[in-house]
């Protein structure tokens, strides 16, 4: 057991990292927010550099690896906020032609979860592709058959929304089985987004404790702060576990199971990405609450991937089954 | 990155498997109530079966009568001690955990010789003489005082939170040998005998009732010098030598445990009836048990990253400052949905009909020690704080 990045997994974090220090710094977040989430140039370099083809085989013009790395890559994408449907495009590569190489933009809906509520669709006018996982299998559909109203003002800035009145039938791609693996991998990537945003936010409210001074002194000297900033850290690293170990266990269901270990990811980096951006708004005082400290796309974004591959309601029933049929 | 355990560790695993299904039913129950001379005959023979096993002092070197088991191994053994649920290590605690690791670095040959195979033999039971009245988190501020004279020190002061302090041989004794040094400067540490004259032992019963801590009143105590380990007044490193075992794996194996308290509180909703129906059909429980199995499954894991990172760069990371803060408010939350489940049962502390409520409230009343002990949860946040993220540093 060697429960460690690698030598090669920590340059490819490095890479990926430096990339979208790059390319998606703040400001660039900002000019996004005013001439739309999807840029399809920026699309292109995200998958020159493997991000949809990362699990391909080399030959099938992959890179041939595994969820282990797929969940850093992802780590990193989360913690710079990329924008997209960034999951189910690398999901579906290999399987939609033109997705591994950015081409062709797939995003979905994800129907397996309990039936009822609105349909709301994230970057429909972006799509070339929009698959949809049911229990019963995974159809496609032509994202611009669809009779979808915008939504105005959504929530997260960075993923503008549409409510599907009705979705058709669509084309069969997969079978229940494929559905339930796609929502499996689909929530190891998003437990790695959501880490990453766990990373950065405990990281942001860090460096303003360090350096914001009130009574004469910075606030990360006050245990009252610097406590929250603890806890903070505690429940990154936690979520890193969890999240490495869903990786590891895809890679390798002989250690465990991989269904089970995707839903303790998800909860936990959920939880650490909710609670920390949360902290990084509190940390921030009276700037936490404005647009322009970076606080709030965090906590927004969270919240749109706590809606996909499953709510914590459902993985937290799921583990509860788990420990019944252990028990 | 890769967590599957290699052949020789699943070797290891069946090997002590089979070793513990036999031993532990043969070893019996523990002994109830405060007859603490039972209580070390107990945990003592447990400790020399495992050493005539092969399987004492774990990670303790093999020069020293240890098993030298790679960091993996050492995961192994509190796994399946935990679900073998074997003797808890008990009276020998402070022997393995702190007193002989603190000897094989610091002590001279000869100290070497007196303490360390008696102690992972089991024929050796230490407790610890660290904490004050007036000196808990802030241990540095003892006032405990040993002064010279020839060739003992004569020690005077005050001792708490002493556990087994009524069957130990020796006392790892933390004294104050220079009071005009700055506090850490001034400390020298001692492995006194516990049958010297002026050591008056008095238990101080815990919220549970129960008596293995002790107040240890020191009046005019001579201690040899050759007692002395190390140099005086470089007390305070030799400490510090210690303490971060304490912070290590040491709770493994009750982590490890928790999975089962929890399959168990399952078990016991599935048997319970509200309303004419399973307690386990209420929603609201279930989300709350799977909440906390994926929280013990991460932390589970995190314990396999920080070895994984320990066997890497060789010394324990802060990151064990972040297990010991999880995990010990888990188990509190772990305690407490278990005494709602058991609804009015909790009010005893003897098993309630068919409920297994005594084990339930002792272990739930239990777990509050365990945010108070070995670095309390907000000692813990300041070393986060402080050493991981770089934050100012409290006053020392």
């Amino acid at each position: 057991m060697d429960f460690q990045l690698t030598e090669d997994q920590e340059a490819l974090r490095e890479g990926v990292r430096s990339f979208c220090d790059g390319r998606f710094s703040f400001d660039a977040l900002r000019e996004l927010e005013e001439k739309g989430a999807i840029d399809r140039e920026l699309w292109g370099e995200l998958a020159e550099m493997g991000v949809f083809s990362l699990r391909l085989p080399e030959s099938e013009g992959g890179v041939g690896l595994g969820f282990a790395d797929a969940v850093l890559v992802f780590a990193e994408l989360g913690r710079r906020l990329v924008p997209g449907p960034l999951v189910w495009s690398q999901l579906l590569a290999g399987r939609i032609d033109g997705a591994a190489d950015g081409e062709v933009v797939v995003g979905g809906l994800d129907l397996c979860g309990p039936v009822g509520g609105p349909l709301v669709v994230e970057h429909l006018d972006q799509l070339d592709a929009l698959v949809v996982l049911r229990s019963d299998g995974v159809v496609r559909v032509d994202p611009r058959s669809l009779h979808a109203k915008p939504v105005a003002r959504p929530l997260d800035p960075h993923t503008p929304i549409h409510h599907v009145a009705t979705l058709p039938d669509g084309e069969p791609i997969g079978d229940a089985e494929d559905a339930a693996r796609l929502r499996r991998e689909g929530g190891a990537l998003v437990a790695g987004q959501l880490l990453g945003i766990a990373e950065m936010t405990q990281e942001l409210a860090t460096e303003y404790a360090r350096k914001r001074e009130q009574f004469g002194r910075p606030i990360g000297g006050f245990q009252a702060v610097k406590h929250i900033l603890a806890d903070a850290f505690t429940r990154q690293e936690l979520a890193r576990a969890a999240v490495y170990a869903a990786g590891a266990t895809l890679d390798d269901p002989e250690v465990g199971s991989a269904a089970r270990a995707v839903s303790t990811a998800k909860l936990v980096a959920g939880e650490a990405a909710m609670k920390n951006s949360r902290a990084c708004v509190q940390v921030h005082g009276g700037m936490g609450y404005t647009w322009e400290i970076p606080a709030h796309y965090y906590l927004k974004r969270t919240w749109v991937l706590e809606n996909v591959f499953g709510t914590v309601d459902e993985h937290a029933e799921e583990m509860a089954e788990y420990v019944a049929a252990d028990a | 990155m890769d967590l599957r355990y290699s052949e020789s560790d699943e070797k290891f695993r069946a090997g002590l498997r089979a070793w513990l299904r036999d031993a532990v039913p043969a070893h019996g129950d523990p002994p109830i109530g405060a007859d603490w001379a039972e209580r070390r005959e107990y945990d003592t023979a447990w400790q020399r079966k495992l050493y005539d096993a092969g399987y004492a002092g774990i990670n303790w070197p093999r020069e020293f009568g240890g098993r030298d088991a790679s960091l993996t191994e050492q995961l192994v053994y509190y796994e399946e001690v935990a679900r073998a649920r074997a003797p808890y290590v008990g009276v020998n605690f402070v022997g393995l955990l702190h007193g002989g690791p603190t000897l094989m670095a610091e002590g001279s040959p000869e100290q070497k010789e007196r303490h360390i195979a008696p102690i992972i033999r089991g024929e050796q039971v230490w407790c610890q003489g660290f904490s004050e009245p007036g000196a808990g988190s802030d241990l540095a501020a003892l006032s405990t005082r040993a002064e010279l004279d020839g060739d003992v020190y004569v020690v005077s002061g005050h001792k708490i939170w002493t556990s087994f302090a009524q069957v130990a041989d020796y006392c790892e004794l933390l004294v104050r040998t220079d009071p005009n040094a700055p506090k850490h400067r001034g400390i020298t540490w001692l492995a006194m005998p516990m049958d010297l004259p002026g050591i008056e032992i008095r238990p101080l019963p815990t919220l549970l009732g129960s008596g293995e801590f002790s107040e240890v009143f020191l009046e005019n105590v001579r201690v040899p010098v050759e007692c002395r380990v190390g140099a005086e007044n470089d007390g305070w490193r030799i400490t510090n030598v210690t303490l971060s075992f304490e912070r290590g794996t040491a709770f493994a194996s009750d982590m490890y445990q928790l999975q089962q308290s929890l399959r168990d509180l399952t078990a016991l909703a599935g048997r319970l009836t509200r309303d004419d129906v399973k307690a386990w059909e209420d929603r609201a429980l279930r989300r709350e048990v799977g909440h906390l199995a994926a929280e013990l499954d991460a932390i589970w894991a995190m314990v396999k990253y920080t070895v994984s990172e320990a066997g890497k760069t060789g010394v324990p990371g802060a990151t064990g400052s972040c297990i010991k803060l999880y995990y010990s408010e888990l188990k509190q939350r772990l305690g407490e949905l278990s005494m709602r489940l058991i609804g009015r049962a909790a009010l005893g502390r003897d098993d309630v009909g068919d409920l297994p409520s005594g084990e339930i409230v002792h272990s739930a009343l239990q777990s509050l020690s365990l945010t108070i002990a070995a670095g309390s949860s907000q000692i813990q946040r300041n070393i986060i704080s402080e050493r991981i993220l770089g934050l100012p540093r409290e006053p020392r």
